[in-house]
């Protein structure tokens, strides 16, 4: 334990000595959270529509305007034509063509129910599926409004999704929008994710450099012919980096309030802890890479293969429930996963301790096993 | 009298080449031996092995009285090691550097205080004891390799080339400590290419494509092959070999 404590200084005093390793620590995810939560975005800003409608009513006009009205639509064209829709569709003028049929308003008053029909370009299945909940929203809106107007009650049929004029999707997934984004704020969303995905980044990055510089460099043979143990030697690898992270993870959080405006529902404490066993695991796959490569190049390689699969199996830019069986397996096994959904679920839903109960046991597990692996697999003596 | 160092029938392979074939060497306590060869005849390796960073194909060895394959951990609390390559650390200071070992080694911090401080005036490196290592010229970051090697006080410390790129005067230096070091009873395992050097040691061995090619002390060597220097010894056994690993 003393010779951790030795280490462990020499850790330190190396990496607060390069001014552009400190920089790139503390600098880098800041920066990069600040531009990336700004870009990665599903949010549709403005889809242009075409407009065919052939019940030319003030209930069908009023439909049209309330989805002009909400700034997610701005009505492009409009005829009576629905083949002329399509063309404009077709020729990429247009996001969506809305279709009110003939007798829109008759169907509304008599029959107290009435269908309007949205056709989109489904080429982007997740711009068209945010697009297709958007207007769903309105016009379930205007629906109730209605109803409470006319009594009785009155239901408008939802948005009907056709194909897209070109090759694509057959069905268009709906997305629904939650509860606890009520602001709708996709950045609420995206930025503890985003946050989580740079922390990995930066600290496997420099785990996974970190031993074997040491071995291109020599050092690491005089380390190895002293009495330092395995455990004790990755120990000292592994706590600066973990200290390191938790600030750069506080700096991200207070960077996500301050500009971002994210709320924290949930307990901070649970958002650290989770984070304490997650960077466990998450840098020791870092140093695991780093004890089994011979040189920095091979441990950058085989560490960004992994940061691959970790950042596109996360859950963060394509849901997990999406994916396919086999992959929603693989998905199970990243730690990363595991913490941006305790980290959404804490601050966007005030998720208490029982509620990410299950990902903070995945978390402390997915850290025992990452280390004894690091550990068994870092050798003393080459074979 | 209890041997340093028991080697009987190294080998070690690298796929089809074989680095050390088969030696056998004895090391008394507080001896000073010198272990010559050409480059690439296999010191490096046997090295590697007695100081457990390399696994021995087939054969025995102790150090210190333990095994170095099963009891590893043991010959590790008991040996200094300066390799041929400066292997310190180039972004620490040398008190610092010194700090480190003395720590790793379990010194007490006055102890590491005391030694080090001895140390470093002894060596002339008072005055860059807290400059970074990286800008001191290459001799005195051997002497400060070497002082670290010795810092715990090892039974057996191994010197892999200390005085590869080194000045005459330093070299002086470097044999009066190594003769400081065998005088307190620590055994020297020592390689070095010059043959000045060699006749330094109490004994030595020679080595050529990975087996040792003679043994004994400089004086009987002379006289086994009826020459005047060990430099020519060296010459009659050491013909121009086929390069790998040093």
């Amino acid at each position: 334990m003393r010779a951790l404590r030795f280490l462990l200084r020499k850790e330190f005093l190396q990496i607060f000595r390069d001014p552009a390793l400190v920089r790139m620590l503390f600098m880098i995810p800041v920066v990069q959270l600040l531009v990336l939560s700004n870009a990665a975005t599903f949010e549709v800003k403005r889809a242009r529509m075409y407009v065919v409608d052939q019940d030319a009513s003030t209930m069908s006009r009023s439909v049209v305007d309330r989805l002009a009205a909400s700034g997610r639509f701005a009505r492009a064209a409009s005829s009576g034509s629905v083949p002329l829709g399509d063309e404009a569709l077709m020729r990429r003028e247009v996001e969506l063509i809305v279709v009110i049929p003939a007798g829109f308003e008759r169907a509304i008053v008599r029959e107290h129910r009435a269908e309007v029909q949205l056709q989109l370009n489904a080429e982007d299945g997740a711009a068209a599926a945010v697009t297709q909940a958007y207007a769903r929203e309105i016009l379930v809106r205007y629906a109730t409004d209605l109803s409470a107007q006319l009594t009785p009650a009155l239901s408008l049929a939802g948005a009907r999704v056709e194909r897209p004029p070109m090759r694509g999707h057959p069905a268009v997934q709906v997305r629904t929008r939650g509860w606890y984004n009520a602001e709708l704020d996709y950045r609420h969303y995206m930025v503890p994710g985003i946050l989580v995905q740079l922390l990995t980044i930066v600290g496997t990055l420099l785990t996974a450099m970190n031993i074997v510089r040491e071995k291109e460099a020599g050092t690491l043979d005089q380390l190895n012919v002293t009495p330092v143990t395995k455990s004790v030697f990755i120990a000292a690898k592994l706590i600066p980096l973990w200290v390191i992270s938790m600030v750069v993870l506080s700096i991200g959080l207070v960077v996500a309030k301050v500009a971002f405006g994210v709320p924290m529902r949930g307990s901070l404490f649970l958002v650290f802890g989770g984070a304490a066993l997650y960077l466990v695991a998450a840098l020791g796959i870092g140093l695991w890479v780093s004890a089994v490569t011979e040189t920095q190049q091979q441990a950058m390689f085989v560490n960004f293969s992994f940061l691959m699969v970790y950042l596109l199996m996360s859950g963060l830019f394509t849901p997990i429930s999406a994916m396919p069986e086999w992959a929603q397996w693989v998905a199970r096994f990243n730690p990363m996963m595991h913490y941006i959904s305790l980290m959404r679920a804490v601050m966007l839903k005030g998720a208490g301790f029982v509620d990410v109960a299950r990902q903070l046991a995945v978390l402390a597990s997915a850290g025992v096993v990452v280390l004894t692996i690091a550990v068994r697999q870092y050798h003393k003596r080459s074979a | 009298m209890t041997l340093a160092i028991e080697v009987k029938d190294l080998t070690r392979r690298f796929g089809d080449f074989t680095a050390v074939d088969a030696i056998s060497v004895d090391v008394q306590v507080g001896e000073v031996f010198g272990f010559l060869g050409a480059n690439g005849a296999g010191k490096t390796t046997a090295i590697k092995v007695l100081i457990g960073l390399l696994a021995p194909t087939s054969g025995s060895a102790r150090v210190a009285g333990f095994d170095v394959v099963t009891q590893s951990e043991e010959v590790r609390k008991r040996i200094g090691y300066m390799s041929q390559r400066f292997s310190l650390y180039d972004d620490l200071t040398p008190r610092e550097n010194i700090t480190l070992y003395g720590g790793i080694y379990g010194l007490s911090d006055l102890d590491i205080r005391a030694r080090g401080t001895a140390m470093l005036s002894e060596l002339g490196l008072m005055q860059v004891a807290d400059k970074l290592v990286s800008t001191l010229p290459l001799g005195w970051k051997q002497k400060l390799s070497f002082s670290v090697a010795m810092l715990h006080r090892p039974a057996v410390v191994f010197l892999d080339e200390p005085t590869g790129g080194v000045d005459p005067v330093t070299r002086r230096q470097f044999w009066e400590m190594i003769y400081a070091a065998a005088a307190r009873g620590t055994t020297v395992f020592v390689t070095t290419h010059y043959m000045d050097e060699a006749e330094y040691c109490d004994r030595l061995s020679i080595m050529v494509d990975g087996r040792i090619a003679a043994i004994g002390t400089p004086a009987a060597l002379k006289a086994e092959f009826g020459v005047s220097s060990i430099d020519e010894v060296f010459v009659r056994l050491a013909r121009p070999t086929t390069a790998g690993a040093g």
